[in-house]
């Protein structure tokens, strides 16, 4: 474990009133998950998510051929589609647009995909000033922070830390009242969307059929960010595509369900083109941006290639229990949680946090609750199987492997099993899970010591099973 | 068009599609077979049905649900509704039909793109018609056109829409079954379920975050 990763871990585990934030709020978002997808509100759950995983698995095995057809239909209504290798190429399309039209202000909708690339640190490194209109990434944006959460991004935010950043960076009044505190961003973000230039959004789906951009939200200021400004800048990963426009029917009903438990998000804006002949408003020009940045990397794994199925609703991250006591920010990359362990070794490499796919219990909860069906745990596994194998990590702990063996060889040998059995026995003094950490000195030093620190385990009964068994 | 090339060949590679762009030209490459069909499930619901169901919905939004007998009774409403307050109204002919245009107060017949968005930000209420309404799930189905802008549902604080109940839908599935192709005929199709909301701070609900923080449906027939 790296000791960044270990000293977050800590902090987060230390600090009280965050872990009551998380547990509370993964909590009501699991909680209104189950009421809206329990069989008596939608009974073909289920199906859809069967439906929903066929439908991912098909796009992305023909993706060379919806993309195409992406791009051709977007052309045909007047827009037009850039593909982009990575955050440079995306970073170089906007100031190009930029620069030609004179524009320097720039209001964004939340956006996973620009924050995957940084793009608003590019955009500012050039002079530009792109703002995050998204209650809550305006938030983290003044605070120059990162997304704790895919959905709720200032989840580990209260109302005295808005207070003391929109204080500090508003010049506003010190406000403590929530609903005043949204009426001041608001008033403020209404100044950006009037003047703005330029409006970035991402998207939740791209549809091949209909060369349309589909985006979801609670708030408003995507709608605002991909009309009112004349130039509408949309960024997608290149796997946001599904073929038709009716297949939204399946992958609606899903999204917000999984994501904080609405039937339907409020705003759902399915944008093909630029305004048209008689429209009174709308962006005059309209422009795709489909980023590769690595997916075609993941693609071209036929097992892990159901990484790129997700849908970014969050559910998993709910629903982990590594998640809900370490949170987002412990986590190396953007993505946190379940999602987040297989996704930031495959693009970034294992190096960049090499014990993360061993962050898991296994529980298979994420996999349950995942609208499209990504096997993460089965993923996990097989990124740990990588990461023993890669040079590094076979050399990493010899005392672990020693360990391993031992455990091996005892469970080969029954005699010698029922006999550390016993031991260990006579050594569970409490009745808790934390007698591993008193044990007798000659047990409890060095890495052994480490390593025991941070394992809990059940004390074995009185009687083996084996005892049991032989006095029946 | 380098990158265009070059992913569209990584796609390719990744999927053993084909060698290179060169080999395998664009228009030549092999289509796929059908996806899985589309899944659209149509519930039979009777006229009364989707009406109390929507009516149902929009309440539990925290949006306000009025019926109307006719499309005179719908304007009485919205009048009362709008009084003292300055209101944009888009140009659905249904809104005409109910005399919503007429009512003092009431700005119609923008058809300027800066104008309009002047108008709406500093305007009480913007007044709409619907294309559709989602009985299921109590959203308003805008597409933007000639008759309806954009901004008329966004900007100003409060939102009224008048619809006749021969527009209501059962839910997405019958939605995307009458409408195949939205794209065919509007840049913009919006579905707006419930009044604007964010819970981004200590789960705190706050309404009217950035669009309408109040949305009221009157419903003629």
């Amino acid at each position: 474990m790296s000791l960044e990763f270990d000293r977050k871990i800590e902090q987060t585990l230390a600090d009280s009133r965050l872990q009551q934030a998380i547990y509370s709020a993964t909590g009501r978002f699991k909680q209104a998950r189950l009421n809206v997808i329990a069989p008596d509100v939608l009974p073909d759950y289920q199906e859809l998510r069967a439906q929903a995983n066929r439908l991912k698995q098909y796009t992305l095995d023909h993706l060379d051929h919806y993309l195409e057809q992406f791009e051709r239909n977007v052309e045909a209504h007047g827009g037009h589609v850039i593909f982009a290798q990575d955050g440079t190429e995306v970073a170089d399309f906007v100031l190009s647009v930029a620069k030609a039209r004179g524009a320097r202000l720039i209001v964004k909708s939340k956006s996973m995909t620009t924050e995957e690339i940084d793009l608003n640190e590019r955009l500012e490194h050039h002079g530009l000033e792109a703002v995050e209109t998204d209650f809550g990434e305006y938030i983290l944006q003044l605070a120059h922070e990162r997304p704790y959460h895919i959905v709720a991004p200032a989840l580990h935010k209260t109302r005295y830390d808005v207070a003391e950043i929109l204080n500090q960076r508003l010049q506003v009044p010190h406000e403590t009242v929530i609903e005043k505190q949204a009426a001041i961003a608001r008033a403020a973000l209404r100044e950006k969307f009037l003047a703005a230039d330029i409006g970035i959004s991402g998207a939740n789906f791209l549809v091949a059929d209909s060369g349309a951009v589909v985006v979801v939200e609670n708030e408003g200021n995507a709608r605002l960010t991909t009309s009112a400004p004349n130039i509408h800048v949309a960024i997608a990963g290149i796997e946001k595509l599904i073929p038709r426009a009716q297949d939204l029917a399946i992958f609606l009903k899903l999204l917000a369900r999984s994501a904080t438990g609405q039937p339907l998000t409020v705003y759902t804006s399915f944008l093909a083109g630029p305004r048209r002949e008689g429209e009174v408003d709308g962006p005059g020009e309209f422009y795709v941006v489909l980023l590769d940045n690595g997916r075609t990397k993941l693609l071209a794994d036929q097992e892990k290639r159901q990484s790129l199925y997700c849908i970014r609703c969050g559910a998993c991250l709910n629903t982990c229990p590594v998640y809900r006591k370490i949170g987002g920010h412990s986590f190396p990359w953007i993505y946190s949680g379940p999602i987040g362990a297989i996704l930031t070794p495959q693009f970034l490499g294992r190096e960049k946090e090499p014990s993360l796919p061993f962050a898991s219990s296994l529980c298979g909860a994420c996999a349950e609750v995942c609208p499209v069906k990504i096997d993460i745990p089965k993923l996990l596994l097989q990124l740990r199987a990588e990461v023993r194998e890669s040079p590094r990590g076979a050399s990493g702990s010899r005392w672990e492997k020693l360990a391993f063996r031992i455990f091996a060889w005892l469970m080969c040998h029954p005699r010698a099993y029922e006999m550390a059995g016993r031991i260990a026995a006579s050594l569970a003094g409490s009745e808790n899970g934390s007698w591993l950490r008193s044990l007798p000195w000659f047990l409890n030093r060095g890495p052994l010591r480490a390593w025991l620190s941070r394992r809990d385990l059940p004390p074995p009964p009185p009687r083996s099973f084996r005892q049991l068994w032989r006095q029946r | 068009m380098k990158s265009r090339d070059a992913i569209l060949a990584r796609v390719r590679t990744a999927l053993g599609h084909a060698l290179t762009p060169e080999v395998n030209p664009p228009d030549a490459n092999h289509a796929p077979p059908d996806p899985p069909a589309a899944r659209l499930r149509i519930p039979e619901m009777g006229m009364e049905a989707r009406i109390s169901t929507f009516m149902a919905s929009l309440e539990k939004l925290a949006a306000t649900a009025r019926r109307a007998a006719s499309p005179a009774e719908a304007g009485d409403i919205v009048r009362q509704l709008v009084e003292n307050r300055r209101a944009v109204a888009s140009n659905a002919p249904y809104l005409e039909v109910c005399g919503v245009t007429r009512f003092p107060g009431v700005r119609s017949g923008v058809g300027g793109r800066v104008e309009l968005r002047q108008l709406c930000a500093s305007a009480d209420v913007g007044i709409t018609s619907a294309d559709y309404a989602l009985a299921d799930t109590g959203t308003l189905v805008l597409l933007s056109g000639p008759h309806e802008a954009r901004m008329i549902s966004l900007l100003p604080p409060a939102h009224i829409a008048v619809l006749p109940c021969e527009r209501l839908l059962s839910g997405l599935d019958e939605l995307f079954a009458v409408l195949p192709d939205p794209a065919a005929l509007t840049s913009s199709m919006v579905l707006i379920t419930g009044p604007s909301r964010t819970a981004d701070i200590e789960q705190t609900l706050v309404r009217g975050v950035h669009g309408p923080g109040q949305v009221t449906v009157v419903l003629v027939g």
